[in-house]
Order: C-alpha cells, then structure tokens, then sequence
C-alpha cells in the first residue's frame, strides 16, 4: 500500500514533529483543552448530579439531556459559538461547546448510579443515624462509583473528539494536522492526523478503563478484606 | 426589518436567505436524509447477524462488543480521514463512518433485547413446535422489539448529528452548508443549517417512536403506570450504553 507507507514516511519526519504546527505542539494544545474542559465539565456536573440523584429528582432531565446532546451536531454548535460574539475571545468558544458536550454523559451516568443504588442500603444507613451527606459520602458514591467513572470515561473520550472537530471550527489540537492535509490534499498528512487522533482517542478511553479498575471503591474495600483475612 | 437588509446585515435570521437558497437547503436536506437512511440501514443489516453470531457463540459476544466500542472510540473526523484512502473523496467514506459508528448501539441494543426475552417464551413455543427461524422472528424479535428500537432510534439520531461532519469532504449534507458559512461568514446559512440538523433528528426520533408504538400495540394496552415505568427504565438503560 502507497498510503501506508507515504504515511509512515510523514511520521518518521522529524521536522513535522516540531514548531508551532508540529504534532508535539499540537499534542499538548489538545491534551490541555481535554484535561481542562474535563475538569470544569466534571465540576459543574457531578455535584449537580449527585444532589439530583440523592434526593431522587429532575431524572426526567439528566436522562433527556443526554438524549438532547446526541440530536444537536457536535460540529454546528462549534461553528455557532466561533461565529457569535464569544468567537473574538481566542479559544473560548471551543472551551465552551466541549465543556457543553461533557456535560450529558456526566450527568445521566452519575445520576442513574445514585438512583441504582440500592434503596435497602440507603435506608439502613438512615437508620445507624448517618445524615444526608453522609449517606452520600460513604453509601451512594461507593456504589455508585462503576457508573460515575464510566460516565467521566465517555466524557473524556468525548472531549478528545471535540476537541479534533475543534479545528475545522479554527481551533487548535491534533485536528488541525487533518485540516490541514485536507487543505493541501496531502492523504499522508490527512492519514498521519487521523491516526495520531484515533491512537490518542483509544490511550485516554484504556488510561481510564485503567483508573476505574484501581480506584472502585468496592473492589478496594473487597482486597482489603482478603488482605485482612488473611493477616488473621 | 425588511427582507433585503438581513443578507447585507449578515443577521443570524434572515428569511430572505431561506427563500432565496430555497434550493440549496432542499439539496443538503435530501442528500443528509439519504446518507443518513443509507447508513442506518447498512447498520442494521450488518448488526443483526453480528448480533445473531454473538448470541449463538458466547465466545464471540466479547470481541464483536470490544470491536464495535474501539470503533465508536475513535473521533469521527479521524475515522472518516482514515477511510479516504480507501474510496477517495467519495460518500462511500461518509457512509462506512456512519455505519461503524451506528454498529456499537444496535449490536449492543439488539443482544440487550434477545437477552430480556423470558425463557417460559422460548419454552411455550418451543413446546408448540416452533423450530429456531421460527422462535426468532415470531417470538423472540417481537419481544425485544422495544430495546431494538430504543437502538435504532439512538443510532438514528446520533447518525444526523455526525453527517454534518461528513462536510469535510464535502458529503455532509446540511453540514456541507455549516462549513461553507462558517468560511464565508455567513452567519444565517449557518444557523439555519443548524436548526434544519436538529429539526430533522427531532423529526426521526418521533417518526421511530411512532413505528414503535405501531409494531408493539401490546405494550400499551392495559398497562398504565407499571408499563410506563418499564419503559423509562428500559430507555435509561439504552442511554447508559
């Protein structure tokens, strides 16, 4: 295949690595745009979802919102919000639309957790007097954990892909090196991005496949347990 | 404001512009309406006997599901520019997109349906002398009818959303429209362009609900609030996916 190897060729030159339209540059561009719009978006929408779920109400909204977030064009809302008035301020506009897209699989994961966590355990934990954060911190978020995590991997996976939409809408991040093999009808260049973004896409979804294995609670609490078992 | 000015003022509504590219909208209407049935039905067809495959050898189901997730992983801009090599600038690469992306949901919705059907059913009609073709389209497909729809219509949806990308080689349908505005500055054809993508997977979504309603008269009838909770649960479950 010709592709292939024009393709490796674009990978293995050191000076398409470097400067400020290099993929190591552009890497970091993109890492930062996801790692902060993550944050921001997990701040605004776990607490919300959380309290949501704890006291039992607005599921109509965190599960229709997800459905709403699916039905409105990742790449339209981009062009909107570059061509409003926030488009003047640099890289606000994407900040804006990838912190928008997070939100939904945030909220309907972590919600639909603190909803399936068993009502028995809720109620016997009010009844050993636990108060209402309490019975968030050490019953529901416990065993709500699998879903709030899973919902924190789709956002980043999410975020990584708005981010590389990104620059068709003029931002920055590993897109641009596609735009701009489309632009200069380079199918190496287009081929190299692509790959570069799918590889980058697949390590961020394993990283917190990985996280969410080490961190459950429950799991932690079950090792424990052995370990303890095994002391006596 | 008078329809002349909204053009020259570049207004983010213009009615104006709606009528005079009255033809160009109804092309980019059409050609994401095609890409996107084209694509779904694809889907479907290739799902269905993944998802029959899966089901006959267990051993299967773990692959088939982590191919289709790593597929659904991988950025849509990503994936349509890794498929240019293979048919060129063509809307076989829009299309073969789509159709990976929709896989993940229906092949997961369609095993998720199979798999709620109560054994006593199987059992009933095994005991009638049903043989398996049989059992699957007269007994097992209606009964997951629900979560085989609540995938087609997520699949659907999310398949119009991500035509638009598409754009970037120029099979996006309305997306098409979103990127020549947003190169021209154009601000109504966007917002129009836009408004059209949402409306039309607005307009699938109860276009499948009602379908749904028609193909499975039987979860309505006499069910009242137990029915409906089911289906609240059922359609958070599709959405947790």
């Amino acid at each position: 295949m010709d592709v292939v190897s024009r393709t490796w060729q674009w990978l293995a030159t050191a000076s398409h690595w470097s400067g400020p339209d290099g993929v190591w540059h552009r890497l970091g561009e993109h890492l930062f745009l996801t790692a902060a719009c993550l944050l921001i978006s997990c701040a605004v929408a776990l607490p919300v979802a959380v309290v949501l779920g704890h006291t039992g109400k607005g599921g109509a909204l965190a599960v229709n919102l997800a459905n709403a977030g699916r039905a409105v064009p990742t790449f339209a809302v981009l062009v909107l919000l570059v061509l409003g008035p926030l488009g003047s301020y640099g890289s606000l506009p994407t900040v804006l639309a990838l912190v928008l897209f997070a939100i939904p699989p945030l909220l309907t994961n972590a919600y639909v957790g603190m909803r399936e966590v068993d009502r028995d355990m809720v109620q016997a934990a009010r009844g050993m007097g636990m108060t209402g954060g309490q019975v968030i911190a050490r019953v529901e978020l416990p065993l709500a954990f699998p879903l709030l995590a899973t919902g924190i991997r789709s956002a980043a996976v999410q975020v990584v892909g708005t981010a590389t939409l990104a620059a068709l809408a003029g931002g920055g991040g590993l897109g641009r090196i596609i735009t701009a093999g489309f632009r200069l009808t380079d199918t190496a260049q287009v081929v190299a991005g692509a790959l570069l973004v799918a590889v980058l896409a697949l390590l961020v979804e394993g990283v917190f496949v990985l996280l969410q294995r080490l961190l459950d609670p429950m799991r932690a609490g079950i090792r424990a347990g052995i370990r303890a078992g095994r002391g006596r | 404001m008078a329809g002349e000015s909204c053009l020259i003022s570049n207004a983010w509504i213009c009615g104006e512009y709606v009528r005079t590219r009255g033809q160009e909208l109804t092309d980019a209407v059409l050609q994401h309406i095609g890409i996107t049935a084209a694509s779904v039905a694809i889907g479907v067809l290739v799902a269905f006997p993944l998802a029959l495959l899966a089901r006959r050898w267990r051993g299967l189901a773990g692959p088939v599901l982590g191919a289709t997730t790593v597929l659904y992983t991988i950025p849509s801009l990503a994936m349509f520019s890794l498929l240019v090599p293979m048919y060129g600038l063509s809307v076989a690469v829009v299309i073969t997109g789509l159709v990976l992306y929709a896989l993940t949901i229906l092949v997961r919705n369609i095993l998720a349906g199979l798999a709620g059907v109560p054994e006593e059913a199987r059992e009933a009609a095994r005991g009638m002398g049903y043989g398996p073709l049989r059992l699957l389209f007269a007994v097992e497909l209606p009964l997951a009818l629900p979560s085989l729809m609540a995938g087609l219509r997520i699949a659907t949806v999310s398949t119009i959303s991500l035509t638009t990308v598409g754009a970037i080689i120029g099979y996006g349908g309305l997306g098409n429209l979103i990127l020549e505005g947003k190169n021209s500055y154009f601000k109504a054809e966007v917002l129009t362009a836009s408004v059209l993508c949402v409306v039309l997977a607005v307009l699938a979504d109860l276009a499948l609900l009602l379908v749904q309603r028609l193909l499975t008269p039987w979860t309505r009838a006499g069910r009242g609030r137990a029915g409906r909770r089911g289906r609240a649960r059922a359609e958070e479950k599709a959405v947790a996916v």
